[in-house]
């Protein structure tokens, strides 16, 4: 129970200072003034302590009680977790709109799961038997997508001296009694973990996995391993959100956790709206069950919203404790970010680089490196993915976030403000992107798709480069002084950013490309590349490659060949071969 | 009498500090965060201000109408106990204020129907309606290529001299909502416009109010003016004051309405002096580290909620620096609405009005407030086709200027000749120039039947069959 704790002395905004009680720990919630405000202890020196409230504050006075909790910034896990969409400090939404109106109120006490729901439970363990944290007790079936495995709490080990049998329990019945040298604990399906500390597991291991996404440009180009960590930096409207809600849509996660951190209120909206929807092509179910949406827009608190990113991986760990591929999105990190700097500034603190405190980069590394491919204390193999979006100002990578947080990512997704402007979408510029988990995934390739995954890649990516190097030619002297051998690499190039690259989020066949149909369409580009050339060292002119038929064709392939038809792709190297041959002939 | 509520608070005599438009109160008493101050000078009149910073002992408060003529000994404050509030109600419509809310235009104070918080409050996300309906401008580069969706917050990135003004103007008289709106028979077909200057010239002022009065808009335009030579910290309350009646008449009345603030960029330097006289941090070009969220608070009251037809469009207007996109103001808007319209001074230069540049322009809600049953099947993929055209004009206009036009392939010519009528054609339309969507797309497949047809990537096999070379 909440016990006064002191009196607020000075409100700056959402940063209040309270003098009063020694006994309170650093990171500890706290309740703030006669609303019962929920804040957090950020500061402590000598009995004043320094506090940030996660709700609007206006109208709060020095002189007004502050309580304590006792407990850090928790969050509530158990099932009910899938489908709901939380504010920063995971409060549901919905629920808040059914009691409070269109609008969020302050000082609105809600508990984040419903206690209400009955879940079937299935038993796995027997009484008698000796666990430590971690272990499974049981399962629930969750959603239709997912079933809940109910875990001992990490920090408990001891006797199952009693275990529910096979029926409905609500959230906080016991389900379980544990002996522990402390005594006998009643387990329950709800539990609770505090935010800012990671939870534990046995041990990391390498991610050599794709996490899937359906993505051309990434999967193939740019992969990212399970596990792994990625940033999306980009100027405004460059397409970091709809990247962002493709991956949510498409990849192979069996969790998705889509934190909404500082941006806007309609891009959630859409999310809730749509997702119900949207079929997940992989269980027929709608891919609302798989997804933790967490809200905090640009207009919401900005304590709330620098919680929000905690909230959100707190989430994405329990469910890879249970042996899960979860995915975790913040869009944007740098709104986080600027929290922090706002808080900070608030507090006048010695600001290191535009504003931002020194700490910055302690503390992006400290959550990048929440990401991972574990195994878990149960022994089984679980990961977190993490992508960030980077909003740099002015679209300028050089500024402090964006470096900050390519010391922690490993697979950097760069998005263009030309190519963007020109709806080359998704606008990653292949030249200053890059992925290091290349290496690392060869073998999935290769034994998924039975291509030499790697040899194309950089087949591409050379054509690529070398075409960045004729375009600065180019345009100084113009594509005619160029010889056909280089006029064709121009060709190709044109034929991999259109036909390859550029994908649109908004057609029902292009959105989600398998890594069978992907691997297919580069080979086929490259096998076009091939076959042209020969032709021109038997004499055909480069410019007469442009309107061929089959140019055409390899650029539609795209929304023309749907996923589950990739054998059509092979007939267009046969159209390659006819139409080449007959331009050869022209010539000879 | 201002609209502003008034209510009884305590009082304190003196202050221990005026510096900008700051005051520093001692002793104070109890004084909340963000409360409202009636400040009474030597003569005993009055004017507003707010709590920035409150202490045991001091509180830091902002002057709406500055410090000039206060005195340290002889200024008496009165803290009201509230945060600042509004009287909102339908009658406000017709009628002209100042940037703080009290009538100008010789009239009565308006009737309250109800009195709001100026900073209004969050909308949860869980109760919004997604914006699907779209509002026909008739200007071709809006309705073509970047539609407007009635519940976005779609800015105009302008430069100084540009024509803005005549742009918005000409938006808010044709702006139609189309027959897809889902509105109860008995509310009105037509916007409500709230209009919302900060530091704009009298002129700008002038115009906006000759334009309302001509096309009879007027009896549905609220103006809220806080105008260049009028205090620069009002300027922080007058968009709040605005967006505080569109969401009565949004939410509460079902209306449709229409903001226009103009110029976001003055609003920003108001905040920025006040952030710099209080000695804060800035982050770039001076300004706060919090103008992203302060700015957030202004621009997400647009939307639509579950629980009324209503609506509120934002068209905020800002003039960059310089011209210069990456400038804070621009950039963090841009981040947080939902696209931009941009003008360019070249094309203006050109005589072309109005003087959108469509590659820097966006408008994300687009995507759902178009196509079939609504615009048209093909207009998503034609809009992608005419942008990735024209930014392949762009690449050889550059080329063109380096070797010669002569020397241009026979398809860069083709696309040469394509970019000039884009611009002339299709950007190019009258002041009074309404088109309606069915004449923009035609001109847009008129425009496209110009390049071969290998070129038409982004338009499917059946498109092309149905409008290619059609018109
Ligand atoms: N893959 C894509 N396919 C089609 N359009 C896209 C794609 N990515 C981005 N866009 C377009 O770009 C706009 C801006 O994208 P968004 O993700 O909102 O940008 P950001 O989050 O970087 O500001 C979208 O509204 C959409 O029109
Ligand atoms: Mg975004």
């Amino acid at each position: 129970m909440a016990i006064e704790i002191g009196k607020i002395i000075w409100v700056n905004g959402p940063v209040v200072r309270v003098r009063g009680s020694r006994e309170v720990r650093m990171l500890e919630m706290v309740e703030v003034g006669e609303e019962h405000l929920i804040g957090e202890i950020i500061g402590l020196n000598e009995d004043v302590m320094t506090v940030q409230v996660y709700e609007e504050n206006s109208g709060m006075r020095p002189g007004e009680p502050v309580f304590g909790t006792g407990m850090s910034l928790s969050v509530e896990l158990g099932p009910g977790l899938l489908r709901s969409i939380f504010d920063g400090i995971q409060r549901p939404l919905p629920v808040m709109e059914r009691k409070e109106g269109t609008f969020i109120s302050r000082g609105v006490k809600l508990t984040s799961l419903y206690r209400g729901s009955l879940w079937e439970f299935t038993p796995v363990i027997k009484e008698g038997v000796e666990v430590s944290g971690g272990a499974i007790l049981g399962s629930v079936p969750e959603t239709n997508a997912l079933e809940h495995f109910i875990m001992v709490p990490p920090t408990l080990k001891g006797v199952i001296t009693w275990i529910a049998p096979n029926g409905q329990y609500k959230l906080e019945e016991p389900i379980a009694k544990l002996l522990t040298p402390s005594g006998e604990h009643d387990l329950s399906m709800l539990q609770h973990w505090p935010v800012r500390r990671p939870r534990p597991f046995l041990q990391r291991e390498t991610p050599n996995e794709l996490l899937i996404t359906g993505q051309r440009i990434l999967d193939t180009f740019f992969p990212l391993a399970k596990g792994g960590a990625a940033a999306i930096p980009g100027g405004f409207g460059a397409g970091k959100t709809i990247t962002q809600h493709q991956i949510a849509k498409w990849s192979n996660a069996d969790i998705v956790i889509y934190i909404g951190c500082g941006e806007r209120g309609n891009e959630m909206t859409e999310v809730l709206q749509e997702f119900p929807d949207l079929i997940d092509p992989r269980n027929n179910q709608p891919l609302m069950e798989r997804t933790v949406l967490i809200a905090n827009t640009s207009n919401m608190p900005v304590a709330a919203r620098e919680a929000s990113i905690y909230t959100g991986i707190t989430i994405a760990e329990y469910y890879r404790d249970m042996g899960y591929d979860v995915a975790l999105m913040a869009d944007s990190t740098s709104r986080w970010a600027e929290a922090l700097r706002e808080i900070s500034g608030r507090l006048e603190e010695m600001p290191a680089e535009e504003g931002y405190p020194a700490y910055l980069g302690a503390r992006l590394a400290e959550f990048y490196e929440r990401a991972g491919k574990v195994k878990t204390l149960n022994h089984r193999q679980g990961s977190v993915s993490v992508i960030g979006a980077v909003s740099p100002p002015g679209g300028d990578f050089s500024e402090p976030v964006t470096q900050h947080t390519r010391r922690y990512i490993r697979t950097f997704w760069a998005l263009d403000k030309a190519l963007a402007s020109a709806r080359h979408f998704p606008s990653v510029n292949w030249l200053n992107s890059y992925s290091e988990y290349v290496d690392t995934l060869n073998d999935w390739w290769t034994a998924k798709t039975g291509y030499d995954w790697q040899e194309l890649r950089s087949q591409g990516m050379e054509i690529m480069n070398e075409e960045s190097r004729l375009s600065q030619i180019v345009q100084l002297v113009g594509p005619s002084a160029l010889p056909d051998e280089q006029r064709l690499i121009l060709e190709t190039a044109r034929l991999i950013k259109e036909g390859f690259m550029q994908q649109n989020a908004m057609d029902d066949v292009d959105t989600f490309t398998t890594i069978e149909k992907q691997i297919k369409m580069l080979d086929v580009i490259l096998y076009f590349h091939r076959r042209a050339e020969k032709a021109i060292q038997l004499g055909v002119f480069a410019s007469a490659l442009h309107s061929l038929d089959v140019v055409t064709t390899i650029i539609r392939m795209k929304t023309q060949v749907i996923n589950r038809n990739v054998s059509q792709l092979d007939e267009i190297r046969a159209q390659i071969d006819r139409e080449l041959s007959e331009l050869e002939q022209q010539y000879v | 009498m201002s609209i502003l509520a008034k209510y009884k608070g305590q009082e304190v005599s003196g202050v221990s500090r005026i510096e900008g438009p700051i005051v520093v109160v001692e002793s104070p008493g109890v004084v909340g965060y963000d409360e409202v101050v009636d400040i009474y000078d030597e003569e005993g009149k009055i004017r507003q201000g707010r709590v920035l910073e409150a202490g045991e002992n001091f509180a830091i408060v902002e002057v709406f109408s500055g410090t000039t003529g206060l005195s340290i000994d002889n200024t008496r404050v009165r803290f009201q106990g509230r945060p600042l509030r509004i009287s909102v109600s339908s009658e406000m419509l017709g009628r002209i204020f100042n940037g703080l809310g009290d009538p100008i235009d010789g009239g009565p104070e308006p009737l309250a129907d109800k009195y709001a918080n100026i900073n209004g409050l969050p909308i949860n996300p869980a109760a919004r309606k997604y914006p699907r309906d779209y509002i026909q401008t008739g200007i071709s580069t809006i309705d073509g290529m970047n539609t407007l969706v009635m519940g976005q917050k779609l800015p105009i990135f302008s430069g100084n001299g540009l024509p803005h003004d005549q742009l918005a103007a000409q938006i808010v008289t044709q702006a139609d909502l189309g027959s897809a709106v889902d509105r109860p028979q008995s509310q009105t077909t037509e916007f409500a416009v709230i209009f919302a200057a900060m530091g704009i010239k009298h002129d700008q002022a002038a115009f906006f109010r000759d334009t309302f009065t001509k096309t009879g808009a007027l009896s549905r335009v609220a103006m809220f003016l806080n105008l260049a030579d009028d205090p620069p910290v009002e300027r922080i309350v007058t968009p709040r004051l605005a967006l505080t009646l569109a969401e009565y008449l949004a939410f509460d009345l079902g209306m449709h309405v229409l903001v226009i603030m103009t110029d976001m960029t003055s609003y920003c330097e108001a905040l920025r002096q006040i952030s710099n006289i209080r000695g804060e941090v800035p982050s770039r070009k001076g300004y706060p580290g919090y103008l992203y969220s302060d700015l957030a608070q202004v621009y997400e009251r647009t939307g639509r909620i579950k629980l009324s037809y209503g609506s509120i469009t934002q068209i905020p207007i800002l003039t960059m620096p310089n011209d210069d996109i990456t400038h804070p103001v621009p950039d963090l808007t841009g981040y947080i609405s939902e696209g931009q319209v941009v003008l360019d001074r070249s094309l203006f230069q050109k005589g072309i009005y109005p003087p959108i540049s469509v590659l820097p322009s966006l408008s994300r809600l687009m995507k759902d407030g178009i196509g079939a049953g609504k615009t048209r099947a093909d207009h998503s993929h034609l809009a992608a086709q005419l942008y990735a055209a024209f930014a392949h004009v762009q690449e050889i206009r550059a080329l063109a200027s380096v070797i010669g036009e002569e020397e241009m392939s026979s398809i860069d010519q083709q696309y040469l000749a394509f970019g000039n009528q884009f611009e002339l054609g299709f950007v190019r339309q009258d002041h009074d120039e309404n088109r309606s969507i069915e004449e923009t797309l035609r001109l847009a497949w008129k425009l496209l039947s110009m390049l071969p047809l290998e070129e038409l990537t982004r338009l499917t096999a059946d498109e092309i069959d149905q409008y290619f070379g059609k018109f």
